[in-house]
């Protein structure tokens, strides 16, 4: 399945980031499989009209979390998922994110019971088996 | 990559009494795109002109390719692609022949990649250059430029006044010309959108100094945006470490911090309360956070202005 990867200039999100989320979300949601290949850098950073540079940024951000593996010479691959974090450490980096979470919806007034029901929509939609 | 394109060591221009460009101190990477930000006045194009030895320093040096700036042959200048802003081009020659002129004083002339050029931009070669909009000119120019094959590319505001089809013609030939790894761009632009995709550095210039000189992705963590509501008219603030400009619209008070840290989030709770918020900042906010800084008045600034910069 071709991966089709979208950036905006001007968001919030810087672009090296917009690719690293696209791509843990289409690996997330069995969008590419395992084994699969993606863009080259060169070819995906013509493709999307920015710096390589930017694109190389965010393959690196995604081997070092394990959803990409390089092989030598043949480019970038979904990577068999591999958790370089002990339990205790991805426990303390989804409680930083977490606590980001909370403080923003008491600022903004949201009940628990909505952010609850939010998060599990968001967890169905995105762990859809492929094809789906 | 650990060579040198650019270089400037206290870098100073007066013109009178008045300083254009003061202290200006940087390293450019071979094989990088850097953009060079900053309002018009703000002293681009007299830098440009130092780099390229076209207007002597008052105080301080440059160099491009290793070599200084004052002492630039013509050897050395053939290495470097330079396009003036309005991109000059003769209006009664073809742009065929344009093509002609400038190839032969460059042995090393490459005429696909002029062809590739042209052609992004949808410039046929028998064309007057008269004859043809303000995008395809500036596309003719540049091709007129890059296609001498060239180390380092100086582009002054080689955008301005482009029709959208034409920057993304553009940025796709900055782009390919980076390809090989090996080339330098430095360009000065307005289009920020364009110089976050296309750039990996960026260098902000405010009133003759350089504030920021980062990666474009650090630039993006390290600047953050606060704002609250605030009860009182708009005042003095007390000081707060790293901010860059504040600024009031009806009772909205937004800060823009580089750096933020426990110091001056307290700083800001101070002034603002309990409503303090932290907003997500773009690539532009960003960067129009310094450059608004000419436009303020200094009062609630700190003396020393808070520089971004990393390598």
């Amino acid at each position: 399945m071709a991966l089709t990867i979208r950036i905006v200039a001007g968001s919030t999100a810087p672009i090296y980031r917009q690719i690293v989320d696209q791509i843990t979300r289409s690996v997330a949601s069995g969008e590419l499989a395992v084994g699969e290949s993606v863009p080259s850098v060169r070819q995906l950073a013509r493709e999307l009209v920015i710096n390589p540079n930017t694109v190389a940024k965010a393959y690196a951000e995604l081997v070092d979390s394990g959803f990409l593996e390089t092989q030598a010479g043949k480019g970038f691959f979904v990577a068999k998922r591999r958790q370089v974090y002990s339990k205790s450490e991805r426990l303390r980096r989804i409680d930083e994110s977490i606590d980001q979470l909370v403080n923003h919806a008491v600022t903004l007034d949201i009940e628990p019971e909505v952010i609850v029901q939010r998060l599990q929509q968001r967890f169905e939609k995105n762990l859809k088996p492929a094809g789906d | 990559m650990s060579s040198i394109a650019i270089s400037a060591n206290n870098l100073t221009r007066y013109f009178g009494r008045n300083p254009v460009v003061r202290q200006v101190s940087f390293e450019i990477p071979a094989g990088t795109v850097t953009g060079l930000l900053g309002l018009n006045g703000a002293g681009k194009s007299t830098l440009i002109k130092m780099l390229m030895g076209l207007l002597a320093p008052t105080r301080g040096t440059c160099s491009v390719l290793g070599v200084d700036s004052t002492t630039l042959n013509s050897a050395t200048r053939a290495r470097i692609g330079y396009t003036i802003e309005g991109h000059f081009a003769y209006g009664s020659m073809s742009v065929r022949e344009s093509e002609q002129l400038q190839s032969d004083s460059f042995p090393s002339w490459n005429p696909t990649l002029f062809q590739n050029t042209i052609d992004r931009f949808g410039i046929s070669p028998s064309s007057r250059i008269r004859t043809l909009s303000r995008g395809q000119r500036a596309g003719v120019s540049i091709a007129l430029t890059m296609s001498s094959d060239p180390e380092l590319l100086i582009l002054d505001d080689p955008a301005l006044g482009l029709d959208p089809v034409s920057r993304r013609a553009l940025n796709e030939t900055i782009l390919q010309f980076m390809e090989d790894g090996q080339r330098t761009v430095l360009l000065s632009s307005h289009l920020l959108d364009d110089i976050e995709r296309v750039t990996d550095r960026v260098l902000v210039m405010v009133d003759g100094r350089i504030l920021v000189h980062s990666s474009v992705s650090s630039f993006l963590e390290r600047v953050s945006i606060w704002t609250c509501d605030s009860s009182e008219e708009p005042r003095q603030l007390p000081p707060v470490p790293g901010l860059i400009h504040a600024y009031q619209a009806g009772r909205r008070l937004t800060m823009a911090v580089v750096d933020v840290d426990q110091e001056s989030q307290a700083a800001m709770v101070r002034i603002c309360g309990q409503s303090l918020m932290r907003s997500d900042s773009s690539f532009v906010e960003s960067v129009v956070a310094y450059l608004s800084r000419s436009r303020s008045s200094h009062s609630f600034l700190s003396k020393n202005p808070p520089a971004t910069s990393t390598n």
